[in-house]
């Protein structure tokens, strides 16, 4: 694991003081929130802010330029990229997900039901739509089992009423002891106990 | 954590199998061995005195054809950004898929070999000592490719490149490969198992660090 990051037991998410250089660039310092088992945080700001990096650092991707996080054991990424086989049936590529995340074949029904791509499994992922990716996605992540989710735009390219399940699909996970932060623009139908909101930091410093 | 490389290799394994990419090295290697006759004659001796190193030269040609499918594909796609998150380290991410990309590259490349060995008349003792020889060398060839795809990954024209910087590291495999069907050979196979070895334990890491420095 990356230094800076501890890795524990602990059921909450925790950033002290974090760092993040990108390019030569600061995109965040001295970020510091806290989130319990069964609370959700929004990241808001505007494009190139740092959003997808702070999920990334916070998933282990990135290395802090300066502070640490305390993550949950288990965590779940779901960013722009769909990490399924393209060549396969979309139930079989879950299924190499599930079996790394020690997953029964049962919870990749149930994932696929809970995306709304039950009718799905049996198509060749590389036929998706956008939409279908998105949900694709989401799949993989309601299938990882994993405590805490790190969600970059959960609700890109999904029409109005995928959005309302995955709301249902993020309150379950919430009411299950789950952690969720979600960089998203799309208005999301859950109640966030925290909004973080990622301004430029010439912008930041030229208001003090 | 033993059953997830095991996942991960087997996931590897079967899409080589499937695509059909593990059969274009093999085709590729009996069309050079077929050309070889055709260029320089059917003389049984000088096929018989040529015929290991050309086969040993096709075998090195043969490793590069895959090098743009070993790791860009699962780069870009983000499954090992996913690996990763799930603990894994790169350097196993690597050490998996050698060992994936040697079961897809080096059992159809020995085949090929026996096949084409039929076309330049070797057989028996010297027949074994090829098959011996390349079998000896596919782990490290099959290392070098992952480390080069790794290294190249990302880049615009990242075949040419990995042509480029493979042909002279395989060089002393080629060397000491090629070497053991002379007939003093037997420390040359000796020797090319030490340069495997080597190989096959570097390889990982220097492909770990690539993969590790392409996501920052």
């Amino acid at each position: 694991m990356n230094e800076g990051q501890s890795t524990g037991s602990s059921d909450r998410l925790l950033a002290e003081a974090l760092g993040c250089v990108r390019g030569g660039r600061i995109l965040f310092r001295g970020l510091g929130f806290a989130l319990q088992s069964g609370q959700a945080g929004l990241l808001t700001g505007p494009n190139g802010v740092g959003k997808s990096s702070l999920l990334r650092l916070l998933a282990g991707l990135l290395p802090p330029s300066a502070g640490g996080c305390t993550v949950p054991e288990t965590k779940a990424l779901c960013d722009d990229r769909l990490a399924l086989d393209e060549q396969l049936p979309l139930e079989q590529a879950l299924r190499f997900w599930a079996r790394l995340d020690g997953q029964s074949d049962a919870a990749v029904t149930a994932a696929m039901a809970r995306a709304g791509l039950d009718h799905l499994a049996e198509v060749p992922v590389r036929y998706f739509s956008t939409g279908q990716r998105q949900r694709a996605r989401l799949a993989r992540t309601y299938l990882s089992g994993a405590r805490l989710w790190l969600l970059d735009e959960p609700a890109n390219g999904l029409d109005t009423d995928s959005v309302a399940q995955l709301g249902l699909a993020l309150q379950c996970h919430l009411d299950g002891g789950g952690i969720i932060l979600a960089a998203s623009h799309i208005p999301l139908p859950i109640s966030f106990h925290l909004t973080l909101q990622l301004q430029p930091l010439e912008e930041l410093e030229a208001s003090l | 954590m033993i059953s997830a490389i095991a996942t991960i290799i087997w996931r590897d394994v079967r899409q080589s199998y499937a695509s059909g990419g593990t059969w274009l090295p093999v085709v590729f290697y009996l069309s050079a061995a077929t050309l070889f006759p055709f260029a320089v004659g059917p003389d049984r001796e000088l096929l018989l005195q040529t015929g290991g190193g050309i086969l040993w030269i096709a075998a090195l040609l043969a490793t590069l054809l895959p090098l743009d499918r070993l790791i860009q594909p699962d780069l870009e796609n983000g499954v090992y950004d996913q690996l990763i998150v799930r603990g894994l380290s790169d350097e196993m991410i690597a050490a998996a898929r050698m060992v994936s990309h040697w079961l897809a590259f080096g059992p159809p490349l020995l085949f090929a070999a026996f096949l084409a060995s039929g076309l330049m008349g070797l057989e028996g003792a010297a027949l074994g000592t090829l098959l011996a020889s390349l079998a000896i060398a596919t782990p490290a060839l099959a290392g070098l490719a992952v480390m080069i795809a790794a290294l190249t990954a990302g880049l615009k024209g990242a075949g040419a490149l990995g042509g480029l910087l493979l042909v002279p590291l395989a060089i002393p495999l080629l060397i000491f490969g090629a070497g053991s069907l002379s007939a003093q050979g037997g420390s040359a196979l000796l020797f090319l198992a030490a340069i495997s070895l080597l190989l096959v334990a570097i390889t990982p890491f220097a492909a770990g660090a690539a993969l590790s420095a392409v996501r920052e």
